[in-house]
């Protein structure tokens, strides 16, 4: 096991992923902790998918696929920014349909692009394997500028995380911060895209952070916990792909679930014992 | 600060779309009041409050709080939301909760100094709840939170405290309890308070406003408040026929006791 584990470190795409993992577990670590708190999670879903758009009409234009995404995912964090800042309860059929209309951009896009485009699937389940050293660097900034702002403006966070009408009467800029959140979490899809694909990525944003809350009593430690957890789930994930070769994306996601299922079933039984 | 018309309300319409929530209301209390803002559910007790906080905007008419717009002195308010707004699984302790009330008043922009995290600890103690310091907000029973969110409505060193329903999700002996420390908070500060529960309320104010898309003033007097009181042990739960009785008596004693 030993041996195996000093092969795999030696090979140059095998330490590129698990950089990539590293800094997807960063990412997670820090906006899945929001998307939970905040209870978004179907908004991410619904930016992550949608963002599939972006891919099909970046392959038919000829550019790079990922640039597309990430293009698309801005813009969709924007709009659905806009629309559910002032009407939170109203947004899910609008998310909902953002999330089916991207995806039916992409296939149609896809669909008039000549040739056939087998690369495809890396974009919907993940191809950490495969990540360039131009893609570490652009994800190692990201988070760097994430970690930085959420530092800077941890106490408004999360004040208006916790509760948002109380914040504002204390003088918080909540709808920027707002803005800022959603547009970081379409920046984290674009990034964990590579790790697990747009279709997985809403489970690793979700899993870790939601097993991280319960044992938490501060947004930090439940960002700490949480980057520890994805940290565990992408490299045994990735570990056992390797071995087994099998996918990466979807081995790092069924790690993650059995784990958040054995979780689930151990508080059930400490529940029926009490 | 002691104007003796610290809020002034004039002439207040509002509504949501076409439907007309509170027309013409007209009131004034000061810091030495204790209000309680009472009626039936959709009546439009909470919008009257989030009109005096600024977060709504009247249609017509104004609202004056030392003078000026709720928004341009909104540091001066001190709001304790409904407890059912609040995500029970936040990972957050109470000391942190409370250190949210030195947001826009603390002199420091990066975390909290030494006089804010003092003056949280004291507002803690103030309401009887500083052993809970360390304790998650989801641990909390509902009138422990309740009392959470008050220290952190203080800890903004407000003049007025504004409530929302502080004892909705509270038995009747922790609802006394409750309104018993709004009493001494009294003291040195306005209270407005909007209830569901007539009882209670009404039992601790000196000033009762009745809302019902309009509002009418009362002076609750000493003797009433007694009878009230000895009510409350009786009713556990409140309920709109109760509620209808005794806004029936409470309109007939404003016609004897009402001077305008």
């Amino acid at each position: 096991m030993y041996n195996s584990l000093i092969e795999i470190m030696s090979l140059s795409f095998m330490q590129h992923a698990f950089m990539a993992a590293f800094f997807v577990s960063i990412c997670i670590g820090i906006i899945g902790t929001f998307v939970v708190v905040n209870r978004m999670i179907f908004l991410a879903g619904g930016i992550a998918h949608g963002s599939y758009g972006g891919i099909g009409i970046a392959i038919y234009l000829g550019i790079l696929p990922m640039f597309g995404a990430g293009i698309f995912a801005i813009i969709l964090s924007f709009i659905i920014a806009a629309i559910s800042y002032k009407n939170s309860e109203r947004i899910d059929p609008v998310i909902g349909a953002m999330w089916a209309a991207g995806m039916s951009i992409g296939i149609i896009f896809i669909d008039l692009t000549p040739g056939y485009h087998a690369d495809i699937m890396s974009y919907l389940f993940g191809s950490i394997i495969s990540v360039a050293s131009s893609d570490l660097w652009i994800m190692g900034m990201l988070d760097f500028l994430m970690l930085v702002l959420v530092s800077i403006f941890h106490k408004d966070l999360l004040a208006m995380s916790f509760d948002r009408e109380f914040a504002k009467l204390r003088g918080v800029k909540d709808k920027i911060l707002y803005y800022m959140l959603i547009v970081f979490i379409g920046i984290s899809v674009i990034i964990t895209i590579r790790a697990v694909g747009l279709i997985l990525v809403i489970a690793l944003m979700s899993i870790p952070p939601f097993i991280a809350e319960r044992f938490s009593s501060s947004l930090y430690k439940m960002i700490y916990i949480s980057t520890i957890l994805t940290l565990i789930f992408t490299f045994s994930g990735l570990s056992i792909s390797y071995f087994y070769n099998i996918s990466s994306g979807a081995t790092i996601i069924l790690v993650a679930s059995i784990v958040f299922f054995l979780y689930l079933s151990i508080l059930k039984l400490i529940q029926y014992t009490k | 600060m002691s104007n003796p018309s610290t809020v002034e309300v004039r002439n207040l319409y509002f509504a949501y779309n076409d439907e007309i929530v509170l027309e013409n209301i007209n009131f004034s209390v000061s810091t030495k009041d204790f209000l309680a803002v009472i009626g039936p559910n959709g009546g439009g007790k909470s919008t009257l409050l989030k009109l005096l906080l600024g977060i709504l905007t009247p249609n017509k008419g104004s609202v004056k709080i030392f003078g000026k717009k709720p928004k341009e002195v909104y540091l001066k308010l001190g709001y304790v939301p409904q407890d059912t707004n609040i995500n029970k699984n936040f990972p957050i302790k109470v000391t942190d909760v409370v250190l949210q009330g030195r947001i826009g008043v603390s002199k420091k922009f990066w975390g909290f100094s030494k006089e804010d995290i003092f003056i949280a600890k004291e507002s803690l103690e103030k309401v009887g709840a500083y052993n809970l310091k360390d304790k998650k907000i989801g641990e909390l029973s509902g009138g422990q939170r309740q009392r959470v969110f008050i220290a952190r409505a203080l800890s903004t060193k407000a003049d007025i405290l504004l409530l929302d329903e502080p004892t909705a999700s509270i038995d009747s002996k922790g609802q006394i309890s409750l309104y018993a420390m709004l009493k001494e908070l009294n003291a040195n500060k306005g209270i407005i308070a909007v209830s569901h529960n007539i009882n209670v309320a009404t039992g601790f104010a000196n000033k009762v406003a009745y809302t019902n898309k309009t509002l009418y003033m009362h002076n609750s007097p000493a003797v009433n408040k007694d009878k009230i009181l000895q009510n409350i042990g009786n009713s556990t739960e409140h309920i709109c026929p109760v509620e209808l009785m005794v806004n029936e008596n409470m309109c007939l004693h404003s016609q004897d006791t009402d001077t305008k």
